[in-house]
């Protein structure tokens, strides 16, 4: 089918950016991912953002259940889902609604015709149609009626109406894939796959996908096709894959790397959930997971099976933080292994469920009672969420200390090619557990002021450990005030030496300059692509993004002085740049967003490019 | 279970801590119980483990020579649950309160219970709050004047058994700290008992609730007051063991001679008798012992077991192989070609 004989020529274009929008109930989650798929396999390099309602099924029609799905797909490497899709397809008037706005002036705009009834038009808040009243003048306007195409396709196949009508994502994603001129083969046998328990689905919904595709090919509307060739990435095996997938494969990996069982204990929660169902499929690789009856029983579990010798993690986002809180300083004074994953969202309580936010920052750091600290890393991508796993692991044990891993919404459900690391190339972790009774003492220190981990089933190490203060050597309960003094030092020092083992802190970039951005977590890809748009003006930018946001490195203070401006962009109101000038009295300039989206390119590339010219003090915050 | 080499006795489950409960605190006994019978388990003593929370009753694992976890308020439980899941061949002991267990740490108790994790549960029951120092708790009766209610609670206690019942528990006993015989033997039950055991402790607090228990367990009323239960013996009490209990009207239980009393089965599915038994309130007797034991496989046992046929199930076994699944594609040298 790709070899189509159609006459209209064919555009050989660097990248596009598409977006599925629809009602909740109308799969648009699918066909975004049916569509990364497939650019994936093609070799494209790719950045997605999925962006869905907290709704499961909204009221139908309204623009409170729209889901959209973005992908950037390119011939070179992409950093972001991009600003402004190329391509809409709306499949409703409260898809238009939402996403129009988004949409770049001349870009092709695919719409469910048949929806833009008084009806739907009404719930969806339109004054008047928008297919007549201007608002879609100066886009490329493809009217497809999905629902008559799409039922005239899967007549035959003896379908309900009902799931007629479900087969339209499908209808959709041909055309697309028309379009973008993609492989058909493998998406067939994807769609073959995946309704295997119903040859009468796989066989309607392959004739809507075939449909769509060959409507593309035949109407007049559709002037251009494009290419976009595959990317030219660093050589290896790839596969596609989202934050919370990759960080729970990084979660297996650290506990193979270290021989030690993995002990995943968690409660449900938008947007960790996907974690915990990654992990129940590998039960085999020496996995337990437990969904506990609340948050605090699911770190506390795991806390028990950290005791136990076990490596214990728990996952959850901003609301399920709180709650674990006591219990995280419960392990800062056991000072046993454990792994605290926070994928943020909007706050505070409940927030924004679905949507993105980086808002937890002081929260990880400075949200327990006492003097608490403990190490928080952060991940930076889709598939840097592996590696982000795998250090947090690493340092929980090697330290013997809670780890926070903060990730966020934007990551977690994101996408993005993996250059897939090789097993054995992995660090080993060594878990060091103690057994020799000879001269042990429970809180006796080692180089990084670990203490031992000795665990229960060892004969001649029985001891007993607990949250109240410890006696420096033998752990027993102690109320001594210059003992609880040095504990205090000794837990924050030995926090501070995770630091040590840092490797050396290299902007991205130009090593001095204009501007040095600092970031951190998902804001990665913006931050890159915006520095990337800054330089081609002959600005000179660089770019550190902070892996480790406690301990800050070492040498940080001297690579800022390097800069004659810093700007600091987050999704929030400015809580590393807060931390940044506590703790190392760096002074930062905020660019801050509190809008449950991730940063447009533009919205960075402008702030960098007015600090640099102007040297302003402030930046304008995003209206 | 692997046998201990030596012979251990009571003196090698005492640990090196000074004691600091107050003098007379019903706690020595239950404490001097379990080291008595920590030996007779026939388990390695590295392979036990004491968790408990937050209150008086929660000092108990620094006074045991074994592996202890004194944690935080009310999550000994889902502590405990995770130590026996990552390593279910630990004997894993849980000491609480009534505060600990009952009220802030309700949820936990309840879910460790129906998943049946094979633990043993000490609930020590003051129906106190002893370690701030004397405020009402969930089984203080109600009307009861503390310095939290000067005026007498207005909030209805709970019942610490039809509480476990209820939750699904396999097996509830209690049983009272100043008749040590009767409680050696239901913690006997009780750590023979594969799942979660929950065990009720009658245990007085000199201080904050001076006689709590003596309506019922003062020597000299305790043969009239207290039913001890026998499995498949009829539910006779009383000095003379003249009284008994029978099927009363409406799905309970009331008071009759010896004859005809209706004979105790620990072990019925069906955890009605047990509620019955449970519920009683005075006039008549307490009931002491085992009111339900039976058999039923623990979430430790069933994890692993679900784990054992996941690795027999197709899908990659190596940590590389599991990196590589999905769609995957290859990037050759020059990236033209992909």
């Amino acid at each position: 089918m790709t070899e189509s004989v159609t006459p209209r020529v064919t555009q050989d274009i660097e990248h596009a950016v598409v977006r599925f929008a629809g009602d909740s109930g109308d799969g648009m989650q699918l066909t975004g991912t049916e569509f990364t798929r497939e650019a994936a396999m093609h070799g494209n390099d790719l950045a997605t953002f999925p962006d869905y309602p907290a709704e499961i099924r909204a009221p139908a029609g309204t623009t409170a259940g729209v889901s959209g799905y973005q992908i950037q797909f390119a011939a070179h490497e992409v950093f972001s889902a991009g600003d402004q899709p190329d391509t809409l397809v709306a499949m409703n008037p409260a898809a238009l609604k939402v996403h129009l706005p988004d949409l770049k002036r001349g870009g092709l705009l695919i719409l469910n015709e048949a929806t833009f009834t008084k009806g739907d038009l009404d719930r969806a808040g339109w004054k008047s149609n928008p297919l007549t009243d201007g608002s879609i003048d100066g886009f490329r306007v493809i009217k497809v009626d999905f629902e008559r195409l799409v039922h005239k396709a899967v007549e035959g196949t003896g379908v309900s109406s009902k799931d007629a009508g479900r087969c339209k994502n499908f209808y959709a994603l041909g055309l697309v894939f028309w379009i973008y001129s993609r492989d058909t083969e493998r998406e067939e046998l994807a769609i073959r796959a995946r309704f295997a328990k119903s040859p009468q689905l796989a066989e309607a919904n392959l004739r809507a996908f075939k449909a769509g595709y060959f409507y593309g090919e035949t109407i007049e509307a559709l002037d251009a096709q494009y290419t976009i060739a595959p990317a030219k990435l660093r050589a290896g095996k790839y596969r596609n894959i989202t934050g919370n997938s990759a960080l729970a494969l990084g979660l297996v990996a650290a506990a193979q790397q270290s021989g030690l069982r993995l002990f995943y204990g968690t409660y449900p929660i938008t947007p960790a959930s996907d974690i915990l169902h990654e992990l129940a499929k590998y039960r085999r690789f020496n996995i337990t997971t437990f969904q506990a009856e609340d948050e605090i029983a699911a770190i506390a579990a795991a806390i028990g099976a950290s005791f136990a010798g076990s490596l214990g993690v728990t996952a959850s986002s901003g609301p399920g933080l709180a709650l674990k809180t006591e219990a995280m300083g419960l392990a800062v004074m056991t000072e046993l292994p454990l792994v605290i994953v926070n994928v943020q969202r909007g706050g505070p309580s409940t927030g924004l469920p679905t949507k993105t936010e980086q808002s937890d920052l002081f929260q990880a750091v400075y949200g327990r009672n006492g003097e608490c600290p403990l190490p928080v890393i952060a991940s930076r991508s889709p598939a840097d969420c592996f590696d982000a796993a795998f250090e947090a692991c690493k340092i929980a044990i090697d330290f013997r200390t809670p780890v926070i891993l903060l990730s966020d919404g934007s990551l977690a459900n994101g996408s993005e090619p993996w250059l897939l690391p090789k097993a054995a190339a992995l660090a080993k972790i060594e878990p060091n557990i103690t057994t020799d009774p000879a001269g042990f003492m429970p809180y006796k220190r080692d180089e990084k002021l670990a203490r031992p981990w000795a665990i229960p089933g060892t004969a001649g190490l029985e001891h007993r450990i607990g949250g109240l203060e410890k006696d420096s050597l033998t752990g027993n309960v102690s109320y001594d005030p210059l003992n609880h003094e040095k504990m205090v030092r000794t837990r924050a020092e030995k926090v501070r030496r995770v630091a040590d083992g840092f490797a050396k802190t290299e902007p991205y970039f130009d090593q001095e300059g204009d501007v040095l951005v600092v970031g951190w977590g998902g804001t990665y890809g913006s931050i890159t692509q915006a520095i990337l748009e800054a330089r081609q003006k002959g600005l000179r930018v660089g770019h550190v993004h902070l892996r480790h946001i406690f301990p800050l490195p070492n040498d940080l203070t001297d690579v800022v002085a390097r800069y004659r401006n810093v700007l600091i962009p987050e999704l929030n109101t400015g809580q590393l740049r807060l931390h940044l000038r506590g703790q190392l009295g760096i002074e930062g300039v905020g660019l801050n967003k509190i809008q449950g989206k991730p940063f447009h390119v533009a919205e960075v590339a402008s702030a960098i490019e007015s600090l640099a010219r102007r040297g302003v003090s402030t930046v304008k915050e995003i209206a | 279970m692997t046998a201990p080499l030596v012979k251990l006795t009571k003196k090698d489950f005492v640990s090196d801590q000074e004691v600091r409960w107050c003098p007379g605190c019903a706690d020595f006994a239950i404490l001097a119980g379990v080291q008595k019978l920590m030996p007779e388990l026939g388990i390695a003593r590295e392979k036990i483990v004491f968790v408990s929370g937050i209150g008086c009753s929660s000092r108990f694992p620094y006074y045991m020579n074994t592996y202890g976890f004194h944690s935080i308020h009310g999550r000994a439980p889902a502590i405990a649950t995770g130590l026996k899941m990552a390593n279910p061949d630990l004997n894993v002991w849980m000491v609480t309160g009534d505060g600990d267990a009952l009220s802030i740490g309700g949820n936990h108790l309840i879910h460790a219970l129906r998943r049946n994790v094979d633990i043993k549960i000490l609930l020590f029951d003051n129906r106190i709050y002893g370690l701030t120092k004397g405020q009402a708790s969930p089984t203080s009766e109600i009307g009861k004047k503390t310095k939290s209610s000067p005026f007498g609670t207005v909030d209805r206690p709970f019942n610490p058994l039809t509480l476990a019942l209820g939750a699904g528990a396999t097996f509830v006993a209690r049983t009272t700290a100043n008749d040590m015989q009767h409680m050696l033997a239901v913690l006997k039950r009780a750590s023979q008992h594969k799942g979660a055991a929950f065990v009720e402790i009658w245990q007085n607090c000199v201080v904050f609730n001076d006689g709590a228990f003596d309506e019922w367990s003062e020597k000299d009323v305790r043969d009239e007051r207290l039913l001890k239960l026998e499995h498949g013996k009829p539910l006779v009490y009383g000095k003379a063991r003249d009284k008994g209990l029978k099927i009363g009207g409406g799905f309970t239980l009331e008071q009759g001679t010896a004859e005809g009393a209706v004979v105790h089965d620990e072990s019925r599915d069906n955890a009605g008798l047990a509620l019955a038994l449970a519920a009683l309130e005075p006039p008549w007797p307490q009931v002491m012992g085992v009111l339900r034991a039976v058999e039923m496989p623990s979430v430790d046992q069933l994890a692993r077991q679900q784990e054992q046929e996941a690795a027999k199930a197709k899908g990659p076994t190596s940590l590389e192989a599991l990196l590589q699944s999905g769609d995957v594609w290859d990037v050759a040298g020059s990236g033209d070609d992909a």
